[in-house]
């Protein structure tokens, strides 16, 4: 697709500057990353990051192995708290409010954050207890509130149909690619605001990826998902936004549309397009 | 950012470099090929040889067959490496050529069935001055259009673009004059008829070359400037788009 001509997109400076980044009107962001920076130890692995990810939309971060990207996203769930090698600086706002602030604590940032990972990782225990989980650990329900919740949770992700009948086996019997979407029907039954995926498809078979992707577009008319993928097809086919990073730099940040027909700098176009740079 | 021709040559794949050089070498092949059948059209009709003019005809099937076969290879490149950025634009860009100098290849052959009927009548025809400008006018674009296609020259194909007008306003006068012989000499009906033909034909190549030009802008800048009306075309701003 091309751009349109637009006076505003023709007036833009020539010259090639080191980042393009899009920019999301606040009343549309439902994550703002300011300024983030992160160190293992002495070896910075993000470098200033901004951007706003708007909600109810699906943005994808590519970027080559180590570029950072699933370092960002496991900032945005918290996951570094607990590690003593990390350094970090710069904010994340949920909805407005700092992920990081005093008033915030974990497992509620991660009730309105949830987060899937490469490999499925059903717990051992049935289809039914999976999806119970989160919930269990929230105020107690009613069984049949309960029973209606997890439900929804399986319908929204594409698994009902085929585990209604044995809900109560092992989560164990599922196969790889329905793991994965009840992995993802436990984090739904929580009911988050946001959904990280990393590298979600890319342990599955072509077939169940489809449907992951086809799950992840369903999902987003009642959250936001931000997904990690190193397969560049995938962030075109399934993301509204795409994000390129580099070196733990945000290198461009725009409209899937046009980042994948006529990105704006040399080192997106070299990535996407598999040309040595 | 600008592509330059070099830039669809360093893929990480050899065999991807190599099969998006062959789209180009056999577009520039095909536009060769579709701007000889002009000029031996027009050579036909002025020399009066209608030798040539049978050979211009039964050639358009080998534009046909060299459109099948560019257009088969863009949808293997597409189906197998599902080019982005510039990459999808020059498949893109490629489809849309071929598909304009298939056109321009049937132009080519209307000129030379009617410089046999021409030729055949044996009647002095009036228009033959402005078939030669206008021809030639249009070949420079054409030539123009696909060196700029070659060299990913956003220059050259923007005047390409700019010469289109000048050649719609050649053929609308040399319209009116062989519309005004026609009315002094109901005679030449017939005759004057099928120049006007032709020169409908040449016309009809200049809209073709000006869309090729385009297609160039959209390559090497991914900018879409169909259907943008021409006094309007910002070219300074569009050089000007990283």
């Amino acid at each position: 697709m091309s751009r349109a001509m637009s006076e505003t997109l023709l007036s833009r400076a020539a010259g090639e500057t080191r980042s393009a980044i899009i920019e999301i009107p606040a009343a549309q962001g439902c994550l703002e990353i300011d300024d983030l920076s992160l160190r293992y130890g002495e070896q910075p692995a993000l470098r200033g990051l901004s951007l706003r990810v708007p909600r109810h939309s699906v943005t994808a971060f590519i970027g080559p192995s180590g570029c950072g990207k699933s370092t960002l996203l496991r900032v945005l769930n918290r996951l570094h708290d607990l590690n003593d090698e990390v350094t970090q600086s710069g904010r994340v706002l949920l909805e407005g409010e700092d992920i990081h602030g005093p008033g915030v604590a974990v497992a509620q940032l991660r009730r309105r954050v949830g987060m899937v990972f490469q490999t499925p990782n059903p717990f051992p225990m049935s289809i039914y207890e999976n999806v119970a989980f989160g919930l269990r650990l929230q105020a107690p329900l009613k069984k049949r509130r309960r029973d209606e919740i997890i439900e929804w949770a399986l319908v929204s992700a594409a698994l009902w149909d085929e585990v209604k009948d044995r809900l109560h086996d092992s989560a164990w019997t599922l196969s790889g690619g329905q793991q994965q979407r009840l992995v993802i029907a436990r984090t739904l039954a929580v009911q988050p605001e946001v959904l990280l995926l990393d590298e979600p498809a890319s342990a599955l078979d072509p077939i169940s990826s489809l449907k992951i992707e086809e799950l992840i577009r369903n999902l987003k008319s009642r959250l936001s998902v931000i997904l990690v993928t190193h397969n560049m097809q995938q962030a075109a086919r399934v993301s509204d936004y795409t994000a390129f990073l580099e070196g733990g730099e945000l290198v461009e940040y725009a409209a899937t549309d046009d980042l994948f027909t006529n990105p704006r700098l040399t080192r997106t176009e070299d990535y996407i397009t598999g040309r040595m740079s | 950012m600008d592509i330059t021709s070099d830039t669809h040559s360093q893929h990480i794949s050899r065999q991807f470099n190599q099969e998006l050089e062959e789209l180009k070498t056999h577009l520039m092949a095909m536009g060769g090929l579709v701007e000889q059948q002009i000029q031996e059209a027009v050579s036909a009709l002025l020399d009066g040889d209608s030798r040539l003019a049978e050979r211009v005809r039964d050639n358009d099937k080998a534009v046909n067959d060299m459109q099948l076969k560019i257009d088969d290879e863009c949808t293997r490149v597409l189906a197998r490496r599902q080019p982005a950025a510039s990459d999808l634009r020059l498949v893109l860009a490629v489809i849309r050529a071929t598909s304009d100098l298939e056109r321009i290849g049937d132009e080519a052959s209307k000129i030379a069935r009617n410089a046999l009927a021409l030729i055949e009548s044996s009647q002095n025809a009036k228009g033959m001055v402005e078939v030669r400008h206008i021809s030639e006018h249009v070949r420079k674009m054409l030539r123009d259009a696909l060196t700029a296609f070659a060299r990913f020259d956003i220059e050259l194909a923007l005047e390409v673009v700019r010469e289109d007008d000048s050649v719609d306003s050649e053929y609308a006068s040399a319209m009116r004059s062989l519309m005004t012989f026609m009315m002094e000499d109901p005679r030449s009906i017939s005759s004057v008829l099928s120049v006007m033909w032709i020169l409908r034909a040449l016309e009809r190549i200049g809209d073709h070359a000006d869309n090729l030009a385009e297609y160039v802008v959209y390559l090497v800048k991914g900018l879409d400037i169909r259907h943008v009306d021409p006094e309007k075309l910002d070219e300074a701003a569009i050089k000007r788009q990283d």
